[in-house]
């Protein structure tokens, strides 16, 4: 009797969220939860401004009141060798400010007392002089003659410019555009964003004198490198340091940094001997974290008038703040930037980057995108539309006539990444069927003679998930692959760990139906820990897509293992040799009398109470999983649009979403993870920045300004799938976190564009606010958003 | 949310109310929906030393319309009460279209309608419409009481001519002289954003001809703007097209937006006519209307 894998929760089950459980109830275990005795309280004073001198610190005043137990300062931090700290990226950022501020809600001066409200009103008592200094907010007034060095702190730097780039083939690109019919050019802003996850960033470190141990709760992502950080930072022998990262209210890359404030908790405990802890509030989070995008897209390609793109050129501008502590792979400076372009079948391509300082909060994270793709796809996707607007071509045309054909796989992009598999053509005709394309065109066309906008716009593409492989990927020279390890019990039940870190994808979920695929334990009979670096096997975390391709291989790798043994121990119960043993889905059997069989879990306590001479007892073992390439899904995102020429506000019509990413382990969480991207793509299109006035001030440090969409205005997605396993990943799996949040905004974009199409408009800068639109329907002129925004 | 100290009293009465404020002076605050109150004490941009809390005073939570035609709305209504009361469609249709718009229905479901007015914040939907239906507030003190209307009610920003111990009991809009039709639009780019431009209409008609009008401009100037000249361009004659474009421009006129994030002050002020002539326009009766009218 065969097992039913989808009704033991194995692979395609649309299995209810085993950790909803606790999360419905209200039993969630976030940060700020924990309570430790003898817990201390910190709060953080930061910069009104955003670029100044700090001429004096007066601090007498929080000591004055009760309850006030300690106040640091950058000098003091300085004193103790822990002024500034490592980014990600190889920089150096202040932990808290001493000679001047960088960036408007800078770290300058913390107050621990014995509760949040003290500490408050400690960190009102706190003077500070400061001497303002002329502000940066964009990379223009970076390079400006008479910009000021905002990295005075740094021996050789003269300027502000962080880095210069190049990736791709110069001569060749050159030599396409020589020989090019048409050269379409698109110029545009992708503006600042924020994770904004719901949950702040926050910490309790708890130094124990005693046995010298360091353990630390905190809000991240990826608690093995923050371990290895806080070692190098600290000078804390690593074996004395524990990083837990317990239930997180979602992060979206904005957990992967290292922040200030976890640094100066911990150094509050060591110096106060007492668990100290810290929970940013929301303002905190949004004005001083890892943002997100903040590029200067500037793009050509040269076109063959029957269609054929030759080739493309690619310039991005990237402001990077005050530090450069973008979360990516040490050798990309701009991320996979040049991931762009990937699913067009394009000879030749170029790419040159350059990186600047502004007074901004630092952290280019990768938001809910695998290191800058979204940036990439949004450029590419937008670029394809010009082009076809410039060629007069129909876009969904456009788009077939250069797609990399289905049996062209592995394919060798021009920016030299292979991708694996896919069938983009397939979903293009899945997307255009669902929304009625030729219908619609036609719509467009009546509405267009009363004096209606209607646009549909069409975003198709494929991105890399799931870093490393470990011979390209690396974070702070740590190689990015991941690991899980499977206890099984005697009675078959197991306790899977891996060095991942959920914080909403559902790992507790969808792990255990990778266990229960590989071994035909049911998933109920598997739990899932991660986040403690005590327990957990080491990984690099969750963000980048990474879990499913990486982690998730390692589940099923370390599943086989456990397999394999067990094939031993049943050919050890069934008295036969291991070659005439077969298995199918949860049972070994005799080839060849297939009515004798054992069970995996007859196996298990088998392992445990009559293992054959000279096996190991114990059912347990863990993986390590270097992929051999990242995954490449293929989404194609259409949307339709009416735009007001009168008040420029653009409502969506229809929505149609065909993902492609592979094996499905649970059709329902990649469903939520597909509408939870497109409404954050649908905010960034349509509403979402955070933009900075002349002055450097950050307009969007609050929720009254940087608004996260309701579901009372977003709209409603229908969503269609195309399967093409992953030829690489064992169970053909390939990353879906990101992809809706990565293809959907030019989606929209495209789509008001459309609209707008005959008016001479080639861009609006998203956010597309209705005044940017408006002005746009009237002016008949593309739209800036670069800060700094307009005020009076 | 970790605000200041603050002393924190519940009175039973408005008498016991108005002796709270009178001792606390000015450093006491009301607190009835706290929609507004409590977010400003969480960034501490708010420190109130008292806090009166009149949530537990019976017989303020009324609202209705008198025999004459005049509605009462007393400070414990909240928002929701007014979204929820299908029969101001009729009766208070500027009210009535604003009541959906307000903030967001959790906002909604806490905060007051006479809180709404004395927070005088500029962005106020419930002000626009008060001036744009000559609304008045009837305030209470240790004197007795007396009635101000909303446009001298509201100073300023976040300032209205109340005395630090004087409890605005009740709004009011006085009874309509003819049909009464109304309308507000918001521009919003969410549901509980602050509007880029709002703006409130009301009008009374005796059979085609206009005989009152009143509109109130949101979120684009320092205070609620009452576009009075506006208002009255289409008064004493039948709503045109002519008379809705020159009361569209004469609110653009006389608002006075900034620049920011939201929109210039361009769009603001064009925003403003376009509502304007959008909700004037949605009021010109039908052919229909006028006959059913006339002959009632």
């Amino acid at each position: 009797m065969t097992l039913d894998e989808v009704k033991i929760g194995g692979l395609g089950a649309s299995r209810r969220r085993v950790e909803d459980n606790r999360f419905i109830r209200g039993k969630g275990n976030y940060v700020d939860d924990v309570v430790l005795p003898g817990m201390l309280h910190m709060e953080i004073v930061r910069s009104p401004l955003a670029h100044a001198r700090i001429k004096k610190i007066d601090i007498s005043g929080a000591y004055k009141i009760p309850g006030v137990r300690l106040v640091m300062t950058g000098e003091m931090m300085a004193a103790r060798n822990l002024g500034w700290m490592p980014t990600l990226s190889y920089d150096t950022q202040a932990i808290l400010a001493t000679d001047k501020v960088r960036f408007q809600g800078q770290e300058v001066a913390c107050v621990i007392a014995d509760d949040p409200y003290i500490a408050r009103d400690g960190c009102e008592a706190i003077v500070i002089e400061y001497e303002p200094l002329q502000p940066v907010v964009n990379p223009m007034q970076a390079v400006a003659p008479d910009a000021p060095l905002i990295r005075d702190d740094k021996v050789n730097q003269t300027d502000n410019i962080v880095f210069d780039w190049e990736v791709g083939d110069v001569i060749g690109t050159d030599q396409a555009f020589a020989e090019a019919d048409v050269v379409s050019e698109i110029d545009m802003h992708y503006p600042r964003s924020h994770p904004s996850p719901i949950e702040a960033c926050g910490s309790i470190a708890d130094y124990d004198r005693s046995t010298s141990k360091l353990t630390v709760y905190m809000t991240t992502q990826a608690p093995h490198i923050i371990r290895a950080a806080v070692s190098l930072v600290a000078e804390l022998p690593e074996h004395m340091i524990r990083i837990i990262s317990p239930d997180l209210g979602g992060g979206f890359g904005n957990k992967v940094p290292v922040y200030p404030g976890y640094v100066m908790s911990i150094l509050a405990s060591i110096l106060l001997e007492q668990p100290v802890k810290w929970i940013e509030d929301k303002s905190g989070n949004l004005i001083s974290t890892g943002f997100g995008r903040d590029v200067y897209l500037k793009g050509q390609m040269a076109l063959r008038n029957d269609g054929k793109i030759l080739g493309v050129r690619m310039h991005t501008d990237s402001d990077h703040g005050a530090f450069f502590a973008d979360a990516q792979p040490s050798k990309f400076k701009i991320g996979l930037m040049h991931s762009a372009f990937a699913c067009y079948d394009i000879p030749n391509a170029h790419l040159t980057a350059r990186g600047y300082y502004t007074n901004k909060a630092p952290g280019g994270v990768a938001y809910r995108c695998s290191f800058r793709v979204t940036e990439a796809m949004f450029f590419q996707e937008r670029m394809v539309q010009a082009a076809a607007d410039d060629l007069g071509m129909d876009q969904a045309e456009f788009r077939r006539k250069n797609f990399v054909r289905d049996d062209d796989f592995p394919h060798r992009t021009p920016f030299g990444f292979l991708t694996d598999s896919g069938q983009y053509e397939k979903c293009l005709d899945v997307g255009l069927e669902a929304i009625g394309y030729d219908d619609f065109l036609k719509q467009k066309e009546e509405a267009a003679a009363r004096g209606r906008l209607l646009g549909i716009g069409i975003s198709t593409m494929t991105e890399p998930l799931g870093a490393g492989n470990s011979r390209e990927y690396d974070i702070l020279g740590i190689k990015m692959f991941d690991s899980a390890e499977l206890r099984v019990h005697m009675t078959g039940k197991a306790i899977l760990r891996t060095g991942a870190k959920t914080q909403g994808q559902g790992h507790e979920t969808t792990w255990a139906q990778i266990v229960a695929h590989e071994l035909g334990i049911p998933a109920e009979d598997v739990v899932v820990e991660e986040g403690d670096t005590d327990t957990a096997p080491f990984g690099m975390g969750t963000y980048a897509s990474r879990s499913t391709p990486v982690a998730g291989a390692a589940v099923s790798m370390v599943s086989r293992k456990i397999r394999a043994k067990s094939r031993k121990i049943a050919a050890h119960l069934l008295e036969v040799s291991e070659e005439d043993i077969d298995w199918e889905l949860g049972r070994f059997y005799v080839r060849s009398a297939p009515d004798r069989g054992v069970t995996i879990q007859e196996c298990a306590m088998a392992a445990y109470s009559n293992v054959p001479d000279g096996m190991e007892p114990g059912l347990e073992n863990n993986a390590y999983y270097d992929p051999p390439n990242l995954t490449w899904p293929f989404a194609c995102y259409i949307a339709t649009v009416e735009v007001d020429p009168l008040t420029g506000v653009w409502d969506v019509l229809r929505v149609v979403a065909v993902d492609d990413c592979g094996v499905r382990i649970n059709p329902m969480i990649v469903e939520g993870q597909i509408m939870g991207g497109l409404t954050e793509a649908y905010a960034m299109a349509n509403m979402q920045f955070i933009t900075f006035d002349a002055d450097g001030n950050c307009v969007g440090g609050n929720y009254m300004d940087y608004l996260l969409p309701t579901a009372w205005e977003t709209p409603g997605f229908e969503l269609h799938e195309v399967v093409t396993p992953c030829p690489h990943h064992p169970i053909g799996a390939k990353g879906i976190g990101e992809c809706a949040t990565v293809g959907g905004p030019a989606a929209f974009v495209n789509a008001v564009i459309d609209a707008l199409k005959g008016t001479g408009v080639r861009n609006i800068d998203m956010p597309l606010l209705p005044d940017r639109v408006y002005e746009a329907v009237t002016q008949h002129h593309d739209v800036s958003g670069a800060p700094p925004v307009k005020t009076d | 949310m970790y605000p200041s100290r603050f002393k924190y009293e519940t009175p039973s009465t408005v008498e016991e109310a108005i002796g709270l404020l009178h001792d606390g002076g000015a450093d006491a605050k009301i607190l009835a929906g706290g929609q507004s109150l409590i977010p400003m004490m969480k960034l501490r941009f708010a420190a109130p030393g008292t806090i009166v809390d009149i949530n537990n005073i019976p017989g303020l939570d009324y609202m209705r319309t008198e025999s004459d035609g005049t509605f009462r709305v007393g400070a414990l209504v909240r928002h929701v009460d007014l979204e929820r009361a299908t029969e101001l469609k009729d009766s208070q249709p500027t009210i009535a279209a604003a009541a959906h718009l307000v903030a967001d229905p959790i906002v909604r479901t806490r905060g007051t309608f006479v809180g709404s007015l004395c927070h005088a914040d500029p962005q106020g939907d419930w002000a626009s419409c008060m001036v744009a239906l000559d609304g008045s507030v009837v305030a209470q003190g240790p004197k007795g009481r007396r009635t101000i209307g909303v446009d001298e009610f509201v100073k300023g920003p976040f300032t209205t001519v109340l005395a630090p111990d004087e409890l605005a009991v009740e709004a009011v809009v006085p009874k309509a002289q003819g049909v009464r039709s109304g309308g507000y639009l918001k521009l919003e780019r969410r549901i509980g954003d602050f509007a880029t431009a709002g703006v409130a209409v009301a009008i009374e008609r005796n059979g085609d001809v206009v005989s009152r009008a009143g509109i109130g401009l949101t979120g684009v100037g320092s205070r609620t703007i009452n576009a009075e000249e506006a208002a009255a361009a289409v008064v004493g004659q039948p709503l045109t097209p002519d008379t809705i474009e020159r009361a569209g421009d004469l609110a653009a006129a006389i608002s006075d937006p900034r620049s920011d994030h939201r929109g210039s002050a361009d769009y603001k002020r064009h925003i403003v006519a376009t509502f304007v002539t959008r909700l004037l326009t949605s009021m010109q009766p039908t052919r229909e209307q006028s006959t059913e009218e006339r002959v009632a």
